[in-house]
């Protein structure tokens, strides 16, 4: 089941690419946190990634972190394996964290459909914003810049005024 | 005249310039349902079908299970191969999986679906 508007984040601890583990509370200074379904194989995921940095890097100095969590079997999917999601972001060069959910219990939690899928929380870890980064895969067709416009909203003290959209992407990929 | 891009009805060749196959091509769209981009791929066949003027015969057959793209030697959905070749080869040796297809496009961008010149190309 998917977090309702208005969720609080449920806690994670997860160890990230950089060799540390990282929790939920270990975010708690973050103005917003968004957090980000994705993974290494999905082509969805890679034509999006270069805007997540971006918006990592954008946001930075106003306290935003965006955190990427990878929860897909690695054992049908090699290619996300934690091994192989060190690689990536290290060749990629990625500005946020990118933790491994291996027993994809965190996964469980928020409920994630898709690759790339946002969960944006407010700095009271409310969901305030569930879905697409924004509504292109192609980013000079973009019209809606969903994330951004949510954020700009949560750092002016509003809702955002689109609260959900359908996520586009690859299929989480659930363990059997 | 044949309408551009149709062969003409005399000869059976193509409209001169033209360039793109006549008679038996055969299309074959393998996809996975876990992948959104199948609608995208029967899209883009269709309209260079329709803007070039080839007739083909138009298989979509959905792959559903690891066995299958094992046998099927799926590399990912969308695969399109045109009379058995991948129109985009650089991934057709992928190792077969369930999962969403990664293209390479040419300026660098990533895409679930392959470019329209190498389906073009690969109809040539």
């Amino acid at each position: 089941m998917t977090l309702a508007p208005g969720a609080e984040a449920p806690p994670f601890d997860l160890p990230g690419v950089d060799g540390r583990n990282h929790a939920l509370s270990d975010y708690g200074d973050a103005s917003a946190l968004a957090i980000v379904w994705s993974c290494n194989h999905c082509p969805y995921v890679q034509a999006w990634e270069g805007r997540m940095r971006q918006i990592q890097a954008d946001y930075a100095d106003r306290g935003v972190r965006l955190v990427a969590i990878n929860s897909n079997d690695a054992e049908h999917y090699p290619e996300d394996s934690f091994e192989a999601m060190r690689e990536r972001a290290t060749a990629e060069g990625f500005d946020f964290d990118y933790l491994h959910d291996a027993d994809q219990a965190v996964a469980t939690a928020y409920g994630p459909e898709r690759t790339p899928e946002v969960f944006l929380f407010d700095r009271d870890r409310r969901l305030v914003y569930h879905g697409a980064i924004d509504d292109s895969r192609d980013d000079r067709s973009v019209q809606r810049h969903h994330l951004r416009e949510a954020l700009d909203a949560v750092l002016a003290g509003r809702s955002p005024e689109i609260g959900e959209t359908p996520a586009v992407g690859c299929s989480v990929k659930w363990r059997t | 005249m044949a309408p551009v891009g149709r062969p003409d009805p005399l000869s059976g060749q193509a409209p001169e310039g033209c360039g793109y196959r006549v008679g038996d091509v055969k299309i074959e769209l393998l996809y996975w349902e876990g992948c959104p981009s199948t609608a995208e791929a029967r899209a883009l066949v269709d309209e260079v079908l329709t803007t070039h003027g080839v007739e083909a015969e138009f298989d979509v057959r959905e792959v559903r299970t690891d066995a299958e793209a094992e046998a099927l030697g799926f590399p990912g959905s969308p695969t399109i191969r045109v009379d058995g070749r991948d129109v985009d080869p650089r991934g057709a040796a992928n190792r077969p999986a369930l999962n969403c297809r990664i293209y390479h496009l040419p300026g660098g961008r990533i895409s679930p679906v392959p470019s329209r010149d190498s389906l073009e190309a690969a109809l040539r």
